[in-house]
């Protein structure tokens, strides 16, 4: 399965290794390896079927297919799709969860106000 | 409500042993009424947020139901979690029993006194021996002083082949009851690895008479029963 091509889509690949923070201001699509942080405050992290990401996430959108073990922050929208396997909590405004979908974690689901107050 | 009668009648019985599920059995979901739920529900029907913990399967469901309400959920599924290969060893008799410390080294790792609820659901009937005081002795201390934990147990007129459910809250006291998919098929678990258990589907383990839920559950403050038509007793406990 590919990811969608964007002009503001960066992709790691299957056999990419990361380990450290990761930042940025586009759209992620991880299908390789990431240890570490990743922080995309006004954009979305795709990790892939093959995508096997080992960090603490900050992004407004979220969709999971592969692996991904770490503390969700999420100000939009997390996405877990049937294949996810998610070790972690998730604190977001909105969540959808395939059935077949793993999770094991902790689900804060956060109103507007709440997040305005820093709750 | 006709159908909920039908459906009532029809949990709990043995299936024909057959390893592999229909697709359509599989997908379908019975429709159950649970006292014990709607004894709980007056807890959440309450406007201070909860602290929930679901042990059954990931249920989109119940997340929906306890999130729409303010409260937290966790969920966590230990039945997936048990079928982890390194838990495998060996008693002092060369016995083959699963490790309950490295067991709950991994899982159920939460401070003292965190929950308000804990749906337990049927755990303990296919949870494997090894860990079923150990994990109910953890439930205790991560429940709060007068939370509440609601258990299903089969009877012995269930039969040994009764099959596994995931539980989905749908209403105040109706439950949604999916059957777990058998099927050859492999799955990852949390840490990633493959369980070949649980591609045998899940057998009820054993089944326990009221002394023994009462030997379970004994350091617990209170315990009451609901019995039901379905060969299943539904259990509420508070600590």
């Amino acid at each position: 399965m590919s990811a969608p091509l964007s002009a503001d889509l960066a992709q790691i690949g299957k056999s990419v290794v990361i380990k450290g923070e990761l930042s940025g201001s586009e759209d992620l699509y991880v299908d390789g390896q990431v240890e570490g942080s990743i922080s995309l405050k006004g954009n979305s992290l795709t990790v892939g079927p093959n995508g096997s990401v080992k960090a603490s996430v900050e992004a407004k959108g979220l969709v999971v297919q592969g692996k991904l073990e770490g503390n969700v922050q999420a100000s939009d929208r997390v996405d877990l799709r049937k294949s996810a396997v998610v070790t972690g909590d998730i604190s977001t405004q909105r969540i959808s969860i395939e059935e077949g979908a793993y999770l094991k974690g902790k689900i804060d689901i956060q109103g507007k106000s709440e997040k305005a107050a820093g709750k | 409500m006709a159908s909920v009668t039908q459906n009532f009648m029809k949990l709990f019985r043995g299936s024909s042993g057959s390893t592999e599920a229909a697709p359509a059995q599989a997908a379908q979901k019975l429709t159950r009424r649970s006292s014990g739920l709607g004894e709980l529900s007056r807890a959440w029907d309450s406007e201070t947020p909860l602290c929930v913990l679901d042990l059954g399967s990931t249920s989109p469901t119940n997340i929906r139901f306890f999130t729409e309400r303010s409260h937290k959920i966790y969920s966590e599924d230990l039945l997936v979690a048990s079928t982890e290969p390194h838990l495998v060893t060996k008693d002092e008799q060369g016995n083959t029993i699963l490790d309950s410390r490295r067991f709950l080294a991994d899982n159920l790792v939460y401070p003292a006194a965190h929950f308000d609820v804990v749906l337990c659901w049927n755990l303990p009937d296919y949870l494997d021996e090894s860990l079923v005081r150990p994990v109910m002795g953890r439930l205790w201390s991560v429940l709060k002083p007068g939370g509440m934990l609601l258990a299903f147990f089969h009877t012995k007129d269930a039969g040994p082949d009764s099959p596994c459910y995931r539980f989905h809250v749908v209403g105040k006291d109706i439950l949604e009851m999916q059957r777990i998919v058998l099927k050859r098929e492999a799955r990852r678990g949390p840490t990633g690895a493959v369980h070949t258990a649980i591609s045998d589907g899940f057998r009820l383990q054993r089944v326990f008479n009221n002394r023994h839920i009462e030997t379970l559950f004994r350091d617990f403050a209170s315990i009451k029963f609901f019995l039901a038509r379905d060969n299943v007793r539904e259990v509420l406990v508070v600590r």
